[in-house]
């Protein structure tokens, strides 16, 4: 049984494999465009792999949150397996909490996706600071609660193909 | 376990238990991670995947070029006579240099023959356009449009109008990273402009760099410029490096704490020039002694 949120009573679609590729590679390309060193921009593919580990965490978990870590990391120009760890953790850590984040309703879903984004990042910069890369700044955190802000929305988006009436029917009154 | 020693089969087959394949991939990233810090054994993955990528992050490129363009478009009729207007006086404010410098040019060539020493290399260079500035917070590096397939290398120097900018560390086939001026791990060996002082200054982090392990004592006022020494056999002696801003003589350290400040664009630019590969000049021959093993230079970068 698919639900939005486990209290929810609508019942969705199954999730089709393709979409959930689909729009981690669309996370992808938004996290290729360059913005220079603004802070706050959210990082799209983390958010995305956490939403998934949670809705699937039969279908999406670590295998993918690696390789796609890997192609963040060539493509940034940042350390090799610097994602990539950060990414097998997050997905882990969501993957074990997926079936309690499921009974909140989504504002409160966000709350605990904060600390995982947040995990996610201090990883990042704990690897960094190790081999003697400079401080970033506390706005480097900032990323993450943008990102949290953009839960609800996100939800509402990944969730509409699975929305959809299960067989189609002109003449139905919604 | 059960008691006949094996435990019943699975109802669902979902393979190996989260935490051994929590364990397998943090292996494989730790190994990764030592493989690309520790021995740069990675390049040609990286390589590969780079190239890849490019159509992919050409594409992301472009709304933010049109957003530039449109920007560029709007800009008024005013604004851009004004910016000629400037152009030109500067142009004619530099063509007392640049008409002598060919002249000058050759009067030192001839002289320096006269003195038999050695003749200063000119690098040719090559103007690139940067694309953008890599997403990674701990590093300052930007990347620009030309890479392996036009020739440039690893070790390149890249310069603005004002001054250094940096320097190519991962050279790919279309596209370099240019690691700037301020990033906490170049190093860049200067002397003063006023009295010829040896120094390196390093990156600072923040848009700041330091003048390092000059002793408390040292000739150095704020205000100084601070020009590439050409120790390095990377850098062009003379390329002016960055301004000294403030210096701490505190007694109770054996260096003197002096902060510097950029003279390029380091940090906003459109245009650089990546100049050629300079062949530096054969040291002589150090006199042998017996039982001693000639000391090695230091490197410039890391």
């Amino acid at each position: 049984m698919i639900q939005p949120t486990h209290s929810s009573r609508r019942i969705l679609l199954p999730a089709r494999s393709w979409f959930i590729y689909l729009s981690l590679c669309a996370a992808l390309v938004l996290n290729l465009i360059p913005f220079g060193r603004l802070p706050g921009i959210p990082d799209w593919l983390a958010l995305a792999l956490v939403f998934w580990c949670i809705h699937q965490p039969l279908k999406v978990g670590m295998g993918a949150g690696f390789f796609f870590g890997l192609v963040i990391d060539v493509a940034n120009g940042s350390v090799m397996g610097q994602h990539a760890l950060a990414y097998v953790l997050l997905a882990f850590a969501t993957g074990a909490l997926s079936r309690r984040i499921l009974w909140f309703p989504v504002a409160q879903q966000a709350l605990h996706v904060l600390p995982l984004l947040l995990g996610a990042q201090l990883v990042m910069l704990l690897i960094r600071l190790v081999v003697g890369a400079e401080f970033p700044g506390v706005l480097y955190f900032l990323s993450s609660f943008v990102a949290v802000l953009l839960w609800h929305p996100l939800n509402y988006v990944l969730l509409l193909p699975q929305y959809r009436a299960a067989e189609h029917d002109d003449n139905r009154p919604i | 376990m059960s008691v006949a020693g094996h435990a019943p089969p699975p109802f669902f087959k979902r393979g190996p238990a989260p935490l051994a394949r929590l364990a397998f991939f943090v292996t494989l990233a730790l190994l990764l991670l030592v493989a690309d810090l520790r021995f740069r054994t990675l390049e040609v993955a990286r390589m590969a995947v780079a190239t890849v990528l490019w159509p992919l992050q050409k594409a992301v490129l472009l709304p933010v070029e049109g957003a530039g363009e449109a920007g560029n478009y709007f800009s008024n009729l005013s604004s851009l006579q004004l910016e000629n207007a400037e152009l030109r006086k500067r142009q004619l404010a530099q063509a007392n240099l640049l008409l002598r410098q060919t002249h000058l040019e050759d009067e030192n060539r001839r002289l320096r023959a006269l003195l038999i020493m050695q003749e200063r290399l000119d690098a040719p260079a090559r103007a690139a356009e940067i694309l953008y500035a890599a997403r990674d917070p701990f590093s300052r590096r930007i990347i620009i449009d030309h890479g392996l397939t036009h020739g440039l290398e690893n070790g390149q120097a890249v310069i603005d109008e004002l001054g250094v900018v940096g320097q190519i560390t991962r050279a790919f086939p279309l596209t370099s990273e240019v690691t700037l001026l301020t990033d906490k791990n170049q190093l860049i060996p200067v002397q003063v402009a006023r009295n010829g002082l040896r120094a390196v200054v390093a990156g600072a982090g923040s848009g700041a760099m330091e003048l390092k392990f000059l002793p408390a004592n040292a000739d150095v006022l704020p205000g100084d410029t601070l020009v590439t020494s050409g120790l390095d056999g990377i850098y062009l002696p003379g390329l002016p490096v960055a301004k000294v801003i403030s210096i701490d003589r505190n007694s109770s350290f054996s260096f003197a704490r002096i902060e510097c400040e950029p003279l390029a664009g380091v940090e906003r630019h459109g245009q650089v020039l990546v100049l050629g590969k300079r062949i530096a000049p054969e040291l002589p021959e150090e006199p042998k002694e017996p039982g001693k093993k000639p000391a090695r230079g230091r490197k410039a970068t890391k």
